[in-house]
């Protein structure tokens, strides 16, 4: 093993950079690869061919056919052509933009504190302290809880009867309605000491950022894990060097790991704020049990209705897939503009 | 390497922390701990509340004031709620879709991922960059048009159950059967790009002893690569099954039949109706969790690793 991985496999700008580049490695190889070249063709289009036709029916025509259906007036079937009516009625309803600040506040919420916390435990955790291996199966173990289940328990938790945290918030005097609850956080607390908010200022209904909070917990487990390993990929040595020059814990995060961990940092903020882009379940379960309609999801009054959850209600129960395909073209556009954002920012931190 | 640093720093004494510590990194040790134990205690909690309420009668789940332990455990609520709904059918479905999809995935990953890796054929480039491109595209955005294709495609039959949801029903398509629930997710980029990486960094000799004692390249494939490459396959075999296990929207959209849900949307289902006896949703989100828990504990390892080398590529 060790004796035939010493040309290719050691060296580590062969590896797994360039395709092409790795069947380079000696005359008769090139040879026998052009004599082979016909026969290639066809074998690499019977081993591509199932991914192909997979992703070609559910990924890539889809996308097109998206966009197809968003033109239309579309219920059960096609009705007929409208044009770009479906956008414009989306651009100017109150819901689209309610359930678009609704995402925007999820993945605002959600994202940095995710990554805040996951950081502090994994730097805590990464202080060679005894029963890692307990403390992270323990962080972990929400993540691979099922979202539904997970979003189960918690509505239970969050019970605005005979719910455990209001149990615990009896002491106070305070009794929360919690995922009933429609109100703007900063209009509660603002309502407290009796001021009141204009209504841009109302921030994510209770009930949102109670789902906000079982999203971070959900979540946690897997930043930590990235976060972890990021850390273990930092030269020791660094942090020694450091300490002989008289640095102090604080100084040592700030200047040499949080300036290491940025390529871990970058690679978690896109693939969470996508995600959270997405959300749904958690959403969908907690919602759905609030509310007097069965059918609709994203209660109290919409409060917590994000953009997928909106795509969902006008498939579902309105039945309307013409509008419901425009808004999800739009949310396409949103996450594809910032996965090539993301690109276009590793790329430029790559060249320099 | 490190032992024997310190024991050759150790002949001087080099004001190394290690025998005596200062009250402050002692403090600073406790710190930790407490806020490690702390954190833990937040990320278990729910499921410690989760096992109580699911052992306690109505009146005891729903007091005002509960307690926190049920003074008689009561186990019948397990089987009072595998009764209430059909859970061995969900069961059932939501593994039998699960390894279906495992099974797609792999054979669709591992021979494209070797076509990636190792073949030459023209437009190679192009079509990998497709495949990548279809990363950006999310699932989210594409339910409708999917959906309708579900309900396009001829049925093949076999597998076939007629949907009675009324505005829905429309028979001999892929509505309401497990093909629609399956085939969407046999393929997946993440798998092929984790796989075809691994391929690659298998050195060329490898690939040249083997057509030296004239293996082809299925045979390459098949004999050679895959028992080399368990670690990646465990992870993609993983996450596959997590995300089909955990899967709730798609299966919402195209099942009308009790009979087709998997456990996800059976469980929710089950949570709006019996939202009055949450002793029994907590023994139903319990047996729920179980299997994949389990699973979690026995294959610890590859789900850590998995996840660390997914976002060390990126």
């Amino acid at each position: 093993m060790a004796q035939v991985s010493g040309q290719v496999g050691s060296d580590p700008t062969l590896s797994g950079v360039n395709p092409l580049r790795t069947g380079v490695s000696g005359a008769a190889t090139v040879t026998r690869r052009r004599a082979a070249g016909r026969r290639d063709n066809l074998l690499a289009f019977l081993f591509l061919a199932p991914a192909i036709v997979i992703l070609s029916v559910f990924n890539f025509f889809p996308l097109f056919f998206s966009f197809y259906i968003s033109l239309h007036n579309w219920r059960i079937r096609k009705v007929g052509f409208v044009g770009l009516a479906n956008y414009a009625e989306a651009l100017q309803k109150r819901e689209f933009w309610q359930a678009l600040g609704n995402t925007v506040y999820y993945v605002i919420g959600t994202v940095p504190i995710t990554m805040a916390l996951a950081l502090f435990i994994a730097y805590l955790l990464f202080q060679k302290v005894r029963f890692l291996s307990f403390f992270r199966t323990v962080y972990f173990l929400p993540y691979v809880t099922s979202s539904v289940a997970a979003a189960a328990i918690w509505t239970w938790i969050f019970n605005a009867r005979s719910g455990i945290l209001n149990q615990l918030l009896s002491g106070t005097g305070t009794q929360l309605r919690w995922l009933l609850e429609p109100k703007g956080v900063f209009a509660m607390m603002a309502d407290r000491v009796g001021l009141t908010m204009p209504s841009f200022l109302h921030g994510p209904s209770l009930a949102l950022v109670a789902i906000m909070a079982v999203a971070i917990w959900h979540l946690l487990g897997f930043d930590i894990v990235i976060f972890l390993a990021g850390l273990g990929n930092i030269n020791k040595e660094l942090y020694e060097a450091a300490r002989i020059d008289g640095a102090g814990e604080w100084a040592i995060f700030r200047r040499i790991t949080i300036p290491l961990l940025a390529p871990t940092i970058s690679f978690l903020t896109i693939i969470s704020t996508i995600g959270a882009f997405k959300a749904f379940n958690e959403i969908y379960v907690m919602s759905l049990s609030t509310g007097g309609n069965s059918a609709k999801a994203g209660n109290p009054l919409g409060s917590t209705q994000t953009v997928v959850v909106y795509v969902y209600n006008q498939f579902y129960s309105s039945q309307r897939l013409g509008y419901g395909s425009a808004v999800a073209f739009l949310l396409f556009a949103i996450i594809f503009a910032l996965t090539v954002l993301q690109l276009w920012h590793g790329r430029r931190r790559e060249a320099m | 390497m490190a032992t024997s640093s310190t024991t050759f720093g150790g002949a001087r004494a080099t004001g190394r922390p290690r025998p005596t510590r200062t009250p402050g990194q002692i403090a600073g040790r406790v710190a930790t701990y407490l806020l490690l134990s702390l954190g833990a205690v937040g990320a278990a909690f729910p499921f410690f509340w989760m096992l109580t309420t699911s052992l306690k009668t109505r009146n005891e789940a729903v007091a005002t004031r509960p307690s926190v332990f049920p003074a008689n455990p009561q186990w019948g609520n397990y089987v009072e709620a595998w009764n209430t709904a059909p859970f061995g059918r969900y069961f059932f479905n939501t593994t039998f879709i699960a390894i279906m999809v495992v099974l797609g995935m792999l054979v669709t990953t591992v021979l494209a991922a070797y076509a990636f890796a190792r073949l030459e054929f023209s437009g190679k480039n192009i079509v990998f960059a497709l495949f990548l491109a279809t990363m950006m595209i999310p699932f989210e955005a594409t339910l409708i048009p999917n959906y309708v294709t579900i309900t396009r495609l001829p049925n093949p039959g076999t597998l076939r159950l007629m949907g009675d949801f009324p505005f829905l029903a429309m028979a001999a398509s892929w509505y309401n059967t497990y093909w629609a629930l399956i085939i969407p997710w046999t393929a997946n980029v993440v798998s092929i790009f984790l796989l075809r990486q691994f391929f690659i960094s298998m050195p060329q000799e490898l690939y040249d002893a083997a057509a030296l004692d004239g293996c082809g390249h299925l045979r390459t494939l098949w004999s050679i690569m895959l028992p080399l490459a368990r670690a990646p396959l465990a992870a993609t075999i993983i996450f596959s099954f997590l995300g089909s296990w955990n899967s709730l929207l798609w299966p919402l959209l195209v099942t009308g039949k009790e009979e087709l849900r998997p456990l996800q949307l059976g469980l929710t289902y089950f949570v709006n109706a019996e939202s009055n006896d949450p002793q029994l949703l907590m023994a139903a989100s319990a047996f729920t969790i179980l299997p994949i828990i389990v699973i979690y504990f026995i294959a610890q390892r590859q789900f850590i690793e998995g996840i660390a080398s997914s976002g060390l590529k990126g």
